[in-house]
């Protein structure tokens, strides 16, 4: 399943959540989900990576100008690349 | 037939999730899809009994989920840990539940066809 994140992880307890139940798959983040990709942000994402894959999306990145802060391990990818994610998987979430 | 799963959390009334999750199960219930509902973090408190709700001039529309397993609808499931965290226990709860740890709740995501989140 691809998991998807689009709120901050200083303002929501998605990611904890995310943290919690996901058991596999991958996780993209987009909008403000994406701070959980940068550095000096203190969030489950370290967990996370550990079971699987970790995406952000480009765009949204550069829009907050934090394109130049993304954690090593997590993949940027851009619109062509988040359709190709959905496509891969079986099923998604885009959790709330 | 697809597998159709809602997952649930946010508690009610502060947000109008939890309202629009249940019109949109009633639909899924309409086209006879196999449709399970899942409550976690603070979706869990959309299922507490004795909701008053005259105070704040909004419908309790809690009861309608009695109501759900007469269109076949009867998966409840809730996630043990969240329940825990806010001091609930099953008795707490309206309708019969399964209760599931968050592992066993992540897997039966994996298994659906189609996941709403709200």
């Amino acid at each position: 399943m691809l998991h998807i994140v689009n709120q901050s992880p200083l303002c929501s307890t998605t990611l904890q959540s995310v943290a919690r139940v996901a058991q596999g798959g991958a996780l993209l983040l987009i909008e403000d989900g994406v701070i959980a990709a940068t550095k000096g942000v203190d969030s489950p994402l370290s967990e996370i990576m550990a079971r699987m894959p970790v995406y952000a999306l480009l765009p949204d990145l550069e829009a907050r100008g934090l394109a130049n802060r993304v954690l090593d391990g997590v993949t940027v990818v851009d619109y062509a690349g988040f359709v190709a994610l959905v496509a891969e998987h079986r099923n998604c979430q885009s959790w709330l | 037939m697809k597998k159709f799963m809602f997952v649930n959390r946010k508690a009610p009334y502060g947000t109008v999730y939890a309202l629009e999750s249940l019109e949109v199960v009633l639909i899924a219930a309409a086209f006879e899809q196999e449709v399970s509902l899942a409550f976690l973090d603070d979706g869990v408190y959309q299922l507490v009994k004795g909701m008053r709700t005259k105070g704040v001039e909004m419908k309790n529309f809690v009861p309608a989920f009695r109501v759900l397993p007469d269109y076949d609808i009867d998966k409840f499931y809730v996630e043990r840990e969240s329940l825990e965290a806010r001091g609930l226990t099953e008795e707490d709860l309206i309708v019969d539940v399964t209760l599931l740890s968050a592992k066993e709740l992540g897997a039966l995501m994996d298994e659906q066809d189609v996941v709403l989140s709200f």
